[in-house]
């Protein structure tokens, strides 16, 4: 799998999902509605920077705190396409890769990208390219790939309960 | 082959034949727990993946606590749509007022066994590590998943082993004890890890403060947290339950990834300053800050063991007049032990208000959410910008008798100082 996207950099490290999307706004559950307040806590101007085809490159320890599942859903709707970072807190990284985002740990990428740079992650031949810069990264575990290839936890687990007629 | 705590818990949860760190497994749930807020977006993802009822009705527990009671239209939503579900599948539901806050909840309503693997759709999950469970948060998609399987996916981790040793000195908790390891390996000090607690310092700790020091165990960033199960376990849950278990812990010579120690005869009460769970300092290098708000409650620390160590700061005292403080039990089984006691009463007569259980404010959902400039102390566990409301507000994780102290006082202080200057 190839994914091509245009850097928008959060260079800081521990970005928590208290910041990427506040408490007051976890009633909502249209995620049309939730795009409005991705950011909030973090840079609302952020929103206004992301195109279809961005790719959010973060620092360490990105996500860090609650499950909400509000922030890489409206990530998503809002044109993120991956994320590269230096690492990942484990539940944000969790249900990115369920909803088929994929958050991608490279620590050198997510250093030389600057905003604008353009992003080219190929997760078959384990590379991550900043402009021209290649930097390697290691090859994803089976299930995780699988997960990704199928879209998600949510096609994965239908794909499996079609299989055994609803009864896993 | 050796195995730690979290290896075997996981291995007698999945088909392999063996486990290793990094290995990723299929793990079958004991329990499925979601709220208020998750519920709703799994519910909606369980259907988009062609399920129409649950794995197992017996093993699933809803609970409103997030938004409850509704503070508008829209939550009020939330709270029917999940009552309705729990009807329509025939799942476990703790009516408002019948309740609380989940993970106190469901520890004390028997839910959880050691050695049990629970998977909830709220971070802190990782509570039941206070009774030797595997209790791990997970977001919607994932929540869906185990209503619609009973498993989720797990990489396996690897174990960070926390020994305390010695005793805890006055007006220390076990608040304290998590905040220093917190402060010790970072806020992401824990990615990829179950912290495991050990030690005679462990072993000396009630349920209650147990519950305090697993709760935290996700602000180090780590998949879960837990005590290995012993006599103080088994007589909690003595008549508290019909599920069986056993007492597991980890082979002597399992692989250890990493070993931290905490000291307690030197442990003073710690404050997390704004605004990182990890940002840990000794009380004396916290003292003096004015406080506008105090919050005693959450899922971490509002149990009778907090409330009753803030009642003694403040019987016979009250809150400083430009100070307000909110009480907020756990539970209403908490609740009613605590007005029984005659706790409530006495907060009320000391000017605080008293809550019926909630997450509420802990995370900025309402009932008692802070200004911009406001500085508050709180027994939640998180402290994170804008966590309780404004952004330009601030907010100092502590413990029952320092928070209770820093409300008479209107600033923070030594518990011992209260008690010491103004006479009860």
């Amino acid at each position: 799998m190839r994914l091509h996207g245009t850097a928008l950099v959060i260079a800081q490290d521990d970005v928590d999902t208290d910041v990427l999307y506040p408490g007051p706004f976890l009633s909502i559950t249209d995620v049309e509605a939730m795009k409005a307040h991705l950011f909030e806590g973090l840079d609302p101007t952020l929103r206004d920077r992301l195109t279809p085809e961005t790719a959010l490159v973060v620092g360490a320890n990105f996500g860090s705190g609650s499950s909400r599942e509000h922030v890489p859903q409206a990530m998503q709707a809002s044109g993120i396409r991956f994320l590269v970072g230096k690492s990942f807190a484990r539940i944000f990284s969790r249900n990115c890769l369920n909803l088929g985002l994929p958050a991608i740990t490279c620590p050198e990428a997510a250093e030389a990208a600057a905003d604008g740079s353009r992003i080219l992650a190929d997760l078959d031949a384990g590379e991550v390219f900043v402009d021209d810069t290649a930097f390697p990264i290691p090859p994803l575990p089976e299930f995780m790939r699988e997960l990704v290839a199928a879209g998600g936890l949510v096609p994965w687990v239908r794909r499996r309960l079609d299989a055994t007629t609803g009864v896993v | 082959m050796p195995h730690t705590l979290a290896e075997k818990i996981l291995l007698a949860h999945c088909d392999e034949d063996d486990v290793e760190p990094g290995q990723i497994v299929m793990v079958r749930c004991d329990v499925v727990m979601t709220n208020d807020i998750s519920g709703p977006m799994a519910f909606r993802a369980m259907e988009r993946m062609g399920a129409t009822k649950v794995f197992d009705p017996e093993k699933v527990v809803l609970v409103p606590d997030h938004f409850v009671p509704a503070k508008d239209t829209r939550s009020a939503e939330l709270q029917k749509l999940l009552a309705e579900w729990a009807d329509r599948m025939g799942v476990a539901y703790y009516p408002q007022g019948r309740g609380g806050i989940e993970h106190t909840l469901l520890v004390e309503e028997g839910w959880v066994v050691p050695g049990s693997v629970i998977a909830g759709g709220d971070s802190h999950t990782c509570t039941y590590g206070a009774l030797g469970a595997f209790g791990t948060g997970l977001g919607s998609t994932d929540i869906a998943a185990c209503l619609a399987t009973g498993q989720f996916w797990q990489a396996v981790p690897g174990t960070i082993q926390v020994e305390f040793t010695g005793e805890k000195r006055p007006f220390v908790t076990g608040k304290d004890l998590i905040l220093a390891v917190i402060g010790e390996i970072g806020v992401g000090g824990g990615t990829n890890m179950a912290l495991e607690f050990v030690g005679s310092g462990a072993e000396a700790l009630s349920i209650d403060e147990r519950l305090a020091v697993a709760n935290m165990a996700v602000e180090a960033g780590s998949e879960t947290g837990f005590f290995p199960a012993d006599d103080t376990v088994a007589e909690y849950l003595e008549g508290r339950t019909d599920r069986p278990w056993q007492a597991e812990r980890s082979d002597l010579d399992a692989g250890i990834a990493q070993r931290v120690h905490v000291d307690l005869d030197s442990l003073p009460p710690l404050v997390a300053l704004p605004h990182s769970p990890g940002n840990v300092v000794p009380i004396d290098d916290a003292r003096g800050r004015r406080i506008d708000q105090v919050y005693v409650g959450n899922c971490s620390n509002g149990t009778m063991t907090d409330l009753r160590q803030a009642a003694e700061i403040l019987r016979g005292r009250s809150v400083h007049p430009r100070c307000r403080m909110i009480v907020v039990p756990a539970t209403q089984r908490v609740y009613r032990e605590a007005l029984a006691e005659g706790l409530l009463d006495l907060f009320a007569a000391a000017g605080a208000m008293v809550s019926t259980p909630t997450c509420g404010a802990c995370f900025g959902g309402g009932n008692g959410v802070l200004a911009a400039g406001e500085r508050a102390i709180t027994t939640t566990n998180r402290n994170f910008r804008g966590r309780m409301g404004s952004g330009e507000a601030e907010v100092c994780l502590a413990n029952a008798w320092v928070a209770a102290a820093a409300a008479v006082a209107g600033e923070i202080v030594d518990p011992a100082d209260v008690l010491e200057a103004v006479p009860a």
